[in-house]
């Protein structure tokens, strides 16, 4: 076969007989010669030092060869940047051919080799074909642009090439627009903040209507692209989505997933009681389960995608179970992932169907299959409360076929089921003991020693079998090294008389023998809980744990929704934001979906920040794009302000993406995390000091043209403010000041305009104070009180972020009945603690208690146990969040004086819009 | 968007590979090759991230497709160019084999610098392709410079499917609807899914730039034309109409038109494409009911007995009908008797092949196995995978019936009534299942 000879061609030899070739008078020998160079290249071979020779080969009206010399020109020219520059010749002259083909194949081509010295000289050539006469050649040179941008964004601008590209957006071509939309999308991605793709009613109408006429791979530039686009308000949302949703009946599956992140993205904006959204939601399902049945590849990614669409609107495909059910025949891949959607999709309806598959499926051939498929039956148990006796005899019955990780898998989800339905399928216990000796993986085997310690009243010979687990204790792996130290301190203290001896080898091997630290501390907490306190110990170690939630594996809601946005890309095939697999500037930028309909929008341009159309989030502190937008005329002081309590619920709501227990999720949020605590911290460190924050620089003058912001937050009877120093170190005059907030965790917004009256003269300061509210938009921040920033003056709009403290948010009116914090704080479930400490703390408690009492923290009540002072306080977020305190002062010496160093540890319990702080003070 | 694309062979040597961005660098190329191809694993997803690189890979026979990026590119539009690519190197030179793709390497470049631009696809139509992609280069350059603007006309246009100047004596049209039946029964006979996928195939030969309609008994039509007038005409069909879960189109189609109007119009490509795809799940009529029945008779013998009923008009004909019974790993011997078509033991494949060629409507057949096994101590049970059938009908298990398809070409001579038209149903099943 002659081109098996092409391909087994060798090198060192034959590139002196292939120079040979290439310098040959006939044509046909020369164009063979050329495939044989390129057959080299594709298999690896160094085929560089023919350049020269291929090269002068250029020359020539055969376009095939042409063909063939640009391919080996774009693959070495970088590395032979000097003779590169003899091919420049051509292209230019190419460039003015007659033929539209040879026209856009030399610009193309030329766009590909990226020497510096080539793309000076690519500028005219490419001005030149971006108002070709033929859109063929103006489509390439579209995405020629592109190309240059990514060798040299500087020329690219500085050439004008940005306008010219903007231009063809409104090209006759429809090919034409949407390459220029795609160059267009790829330049404004490394370049966040520019207005590069100014989209407008206008040219979004232009979009549209290219939309249904360009090719396939062109609409999919579109939609994306329109994606981007936050509408003004619900009836331009509408409308979009009215010419959008036919997409949805196109062959191609990229087409109707992009169309789906249009509409997904729009909705929304649309009210909730409007009748096209409900319209709406019934025309996505069909074409998400037509998706399915595509090539398994497509399959893969649609299911990937339709997890993200069922968890943020479940009520698409909430009757579509059936479509979701396993083939036989379908890829692992695909099996997988269908799983994972049924249980999504598991309800109450459909559960006798979904255990009938499940049970079908762990009996298959795929171990990682099998065990998802076992898991599931747990997760559904947990899910639908009516089906957890079903269930739970599934399970017996796959425990039964003694299947080795199928027994495994069932006792670990079997823990979760008893987890959440305490005391009532205890009966199933002998049958799990009955498969001890054949687990082997860690997790399986802490959680069959976590139900013997949890149950270890009930279980006769729970001493023996966690003995016989004992004994290979340096062996088992950390996880069930923890579980055995636990449940042997849980079963020492049910069961005290016996198991003294087993309690105490099991503490001295986690303290003395072990060297993880965790494990190590573990067994420390517990040996002194033990020694100084069992009734305290008992409290802490065998206290009421709260039940498992339901979904276990929801994704993030923040991450969520900019999943959503990303639909149908690589970040919702993985899970991911952009910014965690995608290298450089490109994609860090975050979405979000524009704000949810619930923000009434007749508060109008008072309201500018929470209708700011948040296209894009920066991560973290100095991009903050998503207020580029934002209309920044100072807010009116003559609409009606949204009503507090209502638009807090709201808000947060939307923050959770609903339901009842939104307060406490965000509850949960606010005050489980480490960030939070810190927060907190500096309230309390008042016992110290008195507390105000100094005043710091926000927003230097190098960042601002010359505006300096410095500035401090202060509660000042019972009135939020911000107090700011402006100060002027450019040359000119600064005049028209105004200020918008981003929406933030506490909905903080300025509560009238920012009363900069006169002209800001040069190295003049001005000092401003801006009263806030607390009704704005809420979106969680991160850290949870960063607030971002827009200030306007005559000259520009600057950006900045700052942090305030958190016990400016703590409310006057936080003093809390006696009676009704005592019934709070018994009825907060242990799991919501947390732990910090104080340092450095030289009062008695009486001065703490009078200090906290200045920033809003409020003592309830005090009492004395065993030299320790407690106190008992409160205090009230401005959102309606109570949070409730216990400051424990030990006082060991009878010298009153607080000496030295105050290790503190304090207990964050929050539950049902209550939080409690348990603060432990030892002397050391 | 795509940084680079990749052909290998079974062996995971490269045969074509062509890159697009200067982030993906050879490396990549040897990436894929060790951790994808050959990976001991059975392969887990068809996108994988080695070294923040992606790839995304499709197969065809021994071939590897690979799509390489390093950006948040839109996965669903990659792998729907992946199967272009492999529809476009099909309609050039055939199978996509080894061979091929060696043969026809300086053409598959070609390709790929056209309808791959900086990792951005561009009109992939092999109708518009084939009218200046040739293998003869020569013949391109040859075209007069009328013939150019209308290539580049073509290729960036409106209607980038067909070419002007088409001209056919006779004006004919076929059209296949190609249906494939699911099903998903349990051992009691109870329906656990059944859906139809069905395709509108078409090939064309009409002169000109035709404006084609297309009508067929879809309950959202009918029930509409019911109550706008013709009150007899909608009884009389509105019975026959069937509910159509979802479609989707060939470009050529105006959706807009689709979704306002539900008429299906449109200018059609030249020669074979695929019109329509649609999905029914109501009221469909399941050809074949398998009943299985399976009996352990001690630990070393298995007795499998399976009747076939086929459920249609008995003046039509099914053929190639194929049963299949998954026997378990440890058969020994297998005895068969059937009363129809010929039935095999096939070791290797783990299952008895019972062939039928023929079968009419309302018949019943059936085949009885006795199943000799080795006696083992796998403690795990055999998992029964379900007995699988394959078939073909004449008709459409939808119940879709094609209503007209009406041409319109004003500018030449001919009209809807010189075009000859050809109407064919085929019913096939896709995943046929019943488990035992």
């Amino acid at each position: 076969m002659m081109c098996d000879f092409l391909f087994s061609l060798v090198c060192t030899g034959e590139i002196f007989e292939l120079k040979a070739e290439l310098n040959s008078d006939k044509k046909e020998k020369k164009k063979e010669a050329v495939k044989k160079v390129i057959a080299s290249m594709t298999v690896g071979k160094d085929v560089s030092a023919l350049f020269p020779d291929v090269v002068n080969c250029m020359q020539t009206d055969n376009l095939e060869l042409k063909k063939l010399v640009y391919l080996y020109l774009m693959n070495y020219a970088k590395s032979q940047p000097d003779m590169a520059i003899m091919a420049v010749n051509t292209f230019v002259k190419d460039c003015e051919d007659p033929n539209p083909l040879i026209r856009a194949l030399a610009v193309r081509t030329m766009g590909c080799i990226r020497v510096d010295k080539i793309t000076e000289y690519l500028c005219e050539p490419l001005r030149k074909c971006l108002k070709d006469e033929d859109p063929y050649v103006r489509k390439t040179a579209a995405v020629c642009v592109a190309k240059l941008h990514d060798i040299n964004a500087q020329l690219v601008e500085d050439q004008g090439f940005l306008d010219t590209l903007k231009d063809l957006i409104s090209d006759s071509n429809p090919m034409v627009v949407a390459n220029a939309v795609a160059a267009l999308s790829e330049i404004a991605e490394s370049h966040p903040n520019s207005n590069l793709l100014d989209l407008n009613p206008q040219t979004i109408n232009k979009l549209l209507t290219a939309l249904n006429e360009c090719t396939e791979w062109g609409q999919i530039f579109i939609l994306d692209c329109l994606a981007n686009y936050t509408p003004r308000d619900d009836r331009e949302s509408q409308s979009i989505c009215e010419r959008v949703t036919p997409r949805l009946s196109h062959a191609n599956s990229a087409v109707v997933l992009s169309a789906v992140k249009v509409l997904m993205k729009f909705m929304e904006m649309l009210p909730k009681d409007l009748d096209y959204y409900g319209t709406l939601l019934k025309k996505l399902a069909p074409p998400l389960v037509t998706l399915l049945s595509a090539e398994p590849e497509l399959q893969y990614v649609a299911l990937r995608n339709i997890n993200l669409i069922v968890q943020r609107r479940p009520e698409i495909l909430k009757h579509e179970m059936k479509v979701f059910f396993v083939k036989y025949n379908d890829p692992i891949y695909v099996k997988l992932e269908k799983l994972d959607i049924m249980i999504r999709l598991a309800s109450q309806a459909n559960i006798a169907q979904v255990l009938a598959e499940l049970k079908e499926y762990a009996t298959e051939v795929d171990v990682d299959f099998v065990r998802k498929a076992v898991r599931a039956i747990g997760r559904c148990a947990i899910k639908v409360e009516q089906s957890a006796e079903r269930c739970v005899s599934t399970l017996l019955d796959l425990i039964q076929t003694k299947v080795n990780y199928v027994v495994q898998e069932a006792i670990v989800v079997i823990k979760d089921i008893f987890r959440k339905y305490p005391n009532k399928y205890e009966s199933v216990i002998a049958t799990l003991c009955e498969n001890l000796d054949s687990l082997d993986e860690p997790e399986a085997r802490a959680a069959m020693i976590w139900i013997v310690g949890e149950y270890a009243e009930r279980i006769d010979n729970a001493d023996e079998l966690l003995e016989s687990f004992l004994e290979g204790f340096h062996d088992e792996s950390t996880q069930v090294q923890l579980q055995l130290l636990t449940a042997i301190v849980k079963l020492f203290l049910k069961k005290p008389t016996e198991t003294q001896e087993l309690v105490q080898q099991v503490l001295s091997l986690a303290t003395q023998d072990s060297d993880n630290p965790d494990l190590r501390d573990r067994g420390y907490i517990y040996w002194r809980l033990l020694s100084t306190d069992p009734v305290a110990a008992k409290e802490v170690v065998l206290a009421e744990k709260p039940l498992i939630s339901e979904e276990t594996d929801l994704i993030e809601p923040t991450l969520l929704e900019e999943l959503i946005c990303h639909i149908g890309t690589l970040a919702s095939v993985y899970h991911k934001p952009p910014s965690a697999f995608v290298e450089g500037s490109r994609g860090v930028q975050h979405k979000r979906l524009p704000g949810s309909s619930v923000e009434s929008p007749d508060t109008g341009s008072a309201a500018g920040v929470s209708e700011a159309p948040p296209a894009v989030i920066p991560s973290q502190g100095d991009l903050l794009g998503d207020l580029l937008n934002l209309d920044l005329t100072p807010p009116t002081t003559t609409g009606p302000p949204p009503p507090a309590s209502s638009g807090m619920q709201m808000g947060a709501m939307d923050l959770l993406g609903g339901g009842l227990d939104s307060l406490v999720g965000l509850l949960n949020t606010v005050l489980s995390e480490a960030v939070s605590l810190r927060c907190v911290i500096p309230a309390l460190q008042n016992l110290s000091s008195h507390y105000t924050t100094c005043c710091q620089v926000w927003l230097p003058a190098m960042k601002a043209k010359g505006l300096e912001i410095s500035g401090t937050f202060v509660r000042r009877a019972g009135v939020i403010q911000m107090e700011m120093t402006l100060t002027n170190k450019a040359m000119s005059v600064m005049t028209d000041f105004a200020i918008q907030f981003n929406r933030n965790s506490f909905g903080l917004a300025p509560a009238g305009p920012l009363q900069v009256l006169t002209p800001l003269s040069p190295n003049q300061s001005i000092e401003a104070a801006l009263p806030l509210s607390t009704v704005g938009p809420v979106m969680k921040m991160e850290p949870l009180n960063n607030l971002q920033v827009a200030v306007k003056n005559n000259i520009d709009v600057f950006y900045f972020s700052c942090q305030y403290p958190i016990s400016m948010l703590f409310a006057e009116d936080g003093k809390m009945e006696r009676q009704v914090f005592l019934a709070t704080w018994k009825d907060i479930p242990n799991d919501n603690e947390s732990q910090f400490q104080i340092k450095d703390c030289h009062l008695n408690s009486d001065a703490a208690s009078n200090k906290l009492q200045g920033s809003n923290i409020f003592t309830i009540a005090k009492r004395t146990v065993e030299g320790q002072d407690m106190l008992y306080q409160s205090m009230k977020l401005t959102n309606g969040i109570w949070v409730l305190a216990e400051l424990r002062v030990q006082a060991g010496n009878p010298n009153y004086t607080v000496s030295t160093v105050l290790v503190v540890l304090a207990v964050f319990k929050s539950c049902a819009g209550a939080a409690v702080i348990t603060i432990y003070y030892q002397k050391k | 968007m795509i940084g680079g694309l990749f052909i290998y062979n079974h062996k995971g040597e490269v045969l074509i590979s062509r890159v697009y961005r200067d982030d993906i660098g050879r490396n990549a190329v040897d990436a894929f090759r060790v951790n994808v191809i050959h990976a001991r694993q059975q392969v887990r997803s068809p996108v994988s991230n080695i070294a923040r690189t992606s790839f995304f890979h499709v197969k065809r026979s021994n071939i590897w497709l690979a799509a390489v990026t390093k950006q948040n590119v839109n996965a669903t539009m990659v792998f729907e160019f992946l199967y272009k690519m492999c529809d476009v190197m099909a309609a050039y030179f055939g199978k996509i084999s080894e061979e091929n793709v060696k043969n026809n390497f300086v053409l598959i470049y070609e390709l790929l610098d056209e309808i791959l631009d900086f990792g951005y696809p561009q009109n992939s139509e092999t109708g518009a392709l084939k009218t200046f992609i040739t293998q003869q280069g020569i013949k391109s350059q040859h075209h007069s410079k009328e013939e150019q603007s209308q290539i580049t006309s073509q290729v960036t246009g409106q209607i980038g499917w067909r070419r002007e100047g088409i001209k056919y004596r006779r004006n004919e049209l076929f059209l296949d609807v190609l249906e494939s039946v699911n099903l998903l029964m349990s051992p009691q006979g109870q329906v656990l899914s059944a859906h139809v996928s069905g395709r509108v195939v078409m090939k064309s030969y009409l002169s000109g730039m035709p404006e084609c309609k297309f009508g067929m008994n879809d309950k959202i039509v009918i029930d509409k034309q019911g109550k706008t007038g013709s009150t007899e005409d909608g009884a009389k069909s509105g019975k026959q109409s069937i509910a159509i879960d979802d479609c989707t189109f060939h470009q050529c189609v105006r959706l807009s038109k689709f979704d306002s109007e539900r008429s299906i119009s449109f200018i059609p490509p030249d020669g074979d494409y695929e019109l329509m795809r649609y999905r029914t799940t109501k009221d469909i009529i399941l050809p074949f009911r398998v009943i299985p029945l399976v009996r352990e008779v001690g630990r070393t013998k298995l007795e499998v007995k399976v009747v076939i009923k086929s459920n249609f008009k008995s003046s039509l004909l099914a053929q190639k009908i194929e049963v299949r019974i998954p026997t378990p790993l440890n058969t020994s011997g297998v005895q068969l008797i059937c009363m129809k078509g010929k039935a095999k033991y096939k070791a290797s494949e783990n299952a008895i092949v019972w062939k039928v060629k023929r079968m009419a409507g309302m018949k019943e057949s059936q085949i009885s196995a006795e199943i000799e096994l080795l006696p083992t101590n796998d403690k795990k049970k055999w998992a029964r995978p379900p007995i699988s059938m394959n078939f073909e009908v004449p008709f459409a298990p939808s119940g879709l019936k094609v209503r007209y398809l009406k041409v319109f070409e004003p500018k030449l001579n001919y009209s809807d009534h010189d075009v000859i038209k050809w109407v064919r149903y085929i019913g096939r099943s896709g995943i046929y299942e019943t488990r035992c």
